[in-house]
């Protein structure tokens, strides 16, 4: 308990470091929001007015504490470019990405854990072989390139979808699903490659151990020591990757919502980076690196959970 | 045993790059066929199309009930209130839902819209409005005067708070003798004055609808339905509108933030129409789709900071000017697409624009050699031209120029730079050597082009300072303030001849603009200002 409420703390600190270093990153690049928001048409005393007005004129950590105040109360602020809330965009966009990286996520784990078990039993086959051979070119595709390959295969030549005809869930859920379902299939594949070689590594550095042979000895044939022993521990590090990839698939999507023009929570974080929208970068970025650590401390806990041996209350 | 393991490794590893690879030169010939024979098809549709289709369509339409389009826009909307708009595009889309007092038609005149009829005083100091009759705004009240005076005192910081628009704090007063007639009065009279009236910027919105943002009521040929951010907004036509409806009921308008899925998009069947295409992105398309060419309505050039050495010196900057071969330039950038231009003003403004100039410096090398030896740099120089990454054609047009310029020893650094960083450190710092962008008019008035070459004047950016151009164009307002219009021409043609003698800038051209349109869908029509007018679209079958 103690070393959860630790890991938490830590967790905290962390988030705080990234809203200041991102406040700090906005402040050392070139770029004035106010002058974005006006253009080139803009004449010297209005801009001035609307500096003062934006509070840009004001020393930088000043303003970094009064917009971390007022985000601590649960006031995320308002849109530069929008003048919408910041929490409404966020709200309205977040289903979108969340419902791709879980989709993804879901590929990912009923695709690689049969397939990974069974390219361990089998290890050394043809089909292993094969296997990892595809794993290997799945691994070195990056997804945004894997995105236009399958928009090109799926999309343009045996057109099951239309590029760039994505509709809200709001709208039509089903056409929504049916429309993300290949931009999931972008992000899940480089995944279900690295989580295959992982358990079929894991799995075969395990049957190796001394408790196998044991296992064995005791009259256990393969399936039983495979399913009751073995897999038991060579899913510890893939549990690890897999909390890191869940994090990783909700970040990653921002590239994949950019090749399959796809709304969501990327898409807002990229072009009010460019508007030097401070306000809606920061919620996202906030929320992206608290997503991350977030994942990182339950995997911590459920760790402790799989195998009793890794005992994290226990170095304090 | 093991051997055999590695080679069938190898072989499969082999395959599967085999495959890739060639799926990638098979598309790329693919594509490189169908260019040419598109080519010609368009080419062929263009001068085919255009007189019969109009008239057969405009009888079609009204049957046809339940019409859709969807557009693709580059960008999503910023404000959806019109005084607190401020991307060029999103006050083109604004168009179609607010209207002014007056607006601009697409010769660039400017004719009645929310006034029915309008009347200068002799000084130009009164302007005299009639409200249209029976004119209703999209949530069914009627306008009315007290509607108009409180738009246009928004804008005019009369309402409290700062002029939204700065050239309106030029109004005096706006008054409402009677629930018909609106009266604006002016400080001291101005030729632009409107110009600047006629923008989406000064559009007449009802004045007891609180939330504008997430309710937009105009008065204009579409209405807002409904938005979702970064996705797209939803129009449906207004059918109590007062002018000529429009003729597709519903518009979507969908956000393509990524312009290399432009393409995709519009083969895909995602959207069916997308201004602003490159030529490239054009070539690529199949028959399925009509490419009309306007222009873009901007000055496009190496703009050079007249303070900074060596464009400091006039004969340097004409050295650059005869180096410049601007018709390859066009060649390599857009197919030849294209008007070359000679000033800072571009052919859309008419009787201010002057054709010859675009002559003063025909390309010639070892005039060119000559001029630099004069000025002190016989081994050339370098310098570092800035240019924003988000426009690709300038990014295109850099390199050319680049490239030209290597032939008289001068060397040109390309820096691409973010557009929000180009806004800061360009054109509000002046930091800069050279930048490679288009400058446009946001009225169509010469003023909007020319008056930023003032010496002193805020938007000067190249810091030109040549007091015969000051002069110039000092008599020009004193002959508009005098409504003496042929004598304020004369001497804006001057200006811009000074700005052409001076080499100011290196001027290159007036780009091409190409649109995309689905064959089905007719009556594109090209605006000299920042608009698209979506009325005017129809089907044709």
């Amino acid at each position: 308990m103690k070393y959860a409420l630790k890991k938490f703390a830590a967790m905290l600190v962390t988030i705080l470091c990234i809203s200041f270093l991102v406040y700090l990153a906005f402040d050392l690049i070139p770029g004035d929001a106010a002058l974005a928001a006006l253009g080139t048409d803009v004449e010297p005393e209005r801009l001035a007015a609307l500096r003062e007005e934006m509070g840009l004129n004001r020393p930088f950590l000043e303003r970094y504490f009064d917009w971390l105040t007022s985000f601590l109360r649960g006031n995320f602020g308002t849109s530069y470019k929008y003048k919408l809330p910041v929490a409404d965009m966020i709200v309205s966009k977040l289903p979108v990405t969340v419902i791709m990286a879980l989709i993804s996520f879901a590929m990912m784990t009923a695709v690689s854990l049969p397939v990974g078990i069974y390219t361990a039993k089998h290890s050394g086959g043809r089909i292993d072989r094969v296997i990892t051979v595809v794993n290997q070119v799945m691994m070195s595709v990056p997804h945004f390139f894997m995105g236009i390959l399958i928009t090109y295969v799926f999309g343009m030549v045996l057109k099951l979808f239309t590029p760039g005809g994505f509709v809200s869930y709001k709208v039509d859920f089903w056409g929504f699903l049916s429309y993300i379902l290949f931009p999931c299939v972008a992000i899940a594949l480089p995944k279900i490659a690295m989580s295959v070689k992982l358990l079929r590594g894991s799995c075969i550095g395990e049957a190796k151990k001394d408790y196998v042979r044991t296992a064995y000895s005791k009259g256990n044939n393969t399936n039983k020591v495979l399913y009751g022993h073995v897999l038991k521990n060579a899913m510890i590090p893939v549990i690890t990757l897999w909390g890191m990839t869940l994090a990783d698939m909700l970040v990653g999507s921002i590239v994949i919502e950019q090749v399959f023009n796809i709304p969501g929570i990327g898409r807002i974080l990229l072009t009010s980076i460019s508007y030097r929208d401070y306000p809606v970068v920061e919620a996202i970025i906030v929320l992206i690196a608290f997503v991350v650590v977030a994942t990182n401390f339950c995997v911590d806990l459920i760790y402790g959970m799989i195998d009793p041996r890794i005992n994290v209350g226990a170095e304090s | 045993m093991a051997r055999r393991g590695k080679n069938v490794l190898f072989v499969s590893m082999l395959l599967t790059l085999t495959i890739a690879l060639g799926g990638c030169a098979g598309d790329k010939e693919a594509k490189g066929s169908d260019q040419i024979a598109q080519s010609q098809t368009t080419a062929a549709a263009g001068t085919e199309n255009s007189g019969t289709e109009k008239e057969s369509a405009a009888q079609e339409t009204e049957a046809v009930a339940d019409s859709h389009i969807t557009i693709g826009i580059p960008q999503d909307l910023d404000s959806l209130v019109p005084s607190l708009s401020q991307g060029a595009g999103t006050q083109e889309i604004l168009f179609n839902i607010y209207e002014g007092l007056i607006k601009p038609d697409s010769d660039g005149n400017l004719v009645p819209a929310v006034a029915s009829d309008y009347t200068m005083s002799e000084d130009g100091l009164t302007y005299t409005f009639t409200l249209r009759d029976g004119i209703q705004f999209h949530n069914g009240n009627p306008v009315t005067v007290a509607d108009v005076k409180y738009s246009i005192d928004t804008c005019a910081g009369l309402n409290g708070g700062e002029p939204v628009i700065s050239a309106f704090s030029n109004i005096e007063s706006v008054e409402t003798p009677d629930d018909k007639t609106v009266i604006i009065t002016l400080k001291e009279s101005s030729s632009s004055f409107l110009a600047i009236l006629a923008t989406v910027e000064a559009a007449v919105v009802p004045a007891d609808v609180a939330d504008l943002q997430n309710n937009p009521v105009g008065t204009g040929p579409y209405k807002f339905v409904s938005r979702s951010l970064q996705e797209n907004v939803i129009l449906e036509r207004f059918d109590a509108y007062w002018g000529e409806p429009a003729h597709i009921k519903d518009i979507t308008l969908k956000v393509i933030a990524d312009a290399d899925s432009i393409v995709m998009n519009l083969e895909g069947g995602a959207v069916d129409l997308v201004a602003r295409v490159s030529t490239a992105q054009a070539a690529e398309l199949s028959d399925s789709f009509e490419v009309i060419e306007g222009t873009m309505n901007l000055v496009q050039a190496v703009y050079l900071n007249n303070q900074v050495a060596p464009f400091d010196n006039e004969k340097v900057r004409q050295a650059l000017c005869y180096a410049v071969n601007k018709q390859e330039i066009l060649d390599f950038v857009s197919d030849g697409k294209g008007t070359p231009v000679g000033s800072s003003m571009f052919p859309a403004f008419g009787k201010y624009y002057i054709e010859e100039l675009n002559d003063t410096y025909s390309t010639d090398i070892e005039k060119a050699k000559a001029l630099l030896a004069e000025a002190g740099y016989a081994d050339g120089f370098s310098f570092t031209m800035k240019v924003p990454s988000n426009y690709q054609q300038h990014i295109d047009t850099a390199q050319v120029v680049a490239e030209q310029l290597k032939q008289i020893g001068v060397t040109a650094n390309i820096e691409l730079i973010e557009w929000e960083t180009w806004l800061s450190d360009v054109y509000q710092g002046r930091d800069f050597e050279a930048t490679l962008v288009g400058v446009d008019a946001s009225t169509l008035t010469a003023g909007a082009m020319l008056s930023r070459f003032r010496s002193d004047a805020h938007n000067n950016f190249i810091n030109y300072d040549n007091a015969d151009f000051d002069a110039a164009y000092a008599n020009a307002l004193a002959a508009e303030a005098a409504s003496d219009d042929e004598k304020a021409t004369q001497y804006y043609k001057e200006c811009e001849t000074i700005l052409a003698d001076t080499a100011a800038n290196v001027y290159i051209q007036d780009m091409c603009e190409l649109v995309a349109v689905r064959k089905g869908f007719g009556g594109y029509t090209f605006y000299p200002l920042y608009i698209q007018d979506f009325s005017k679209l129809y089907l044709t079958d």
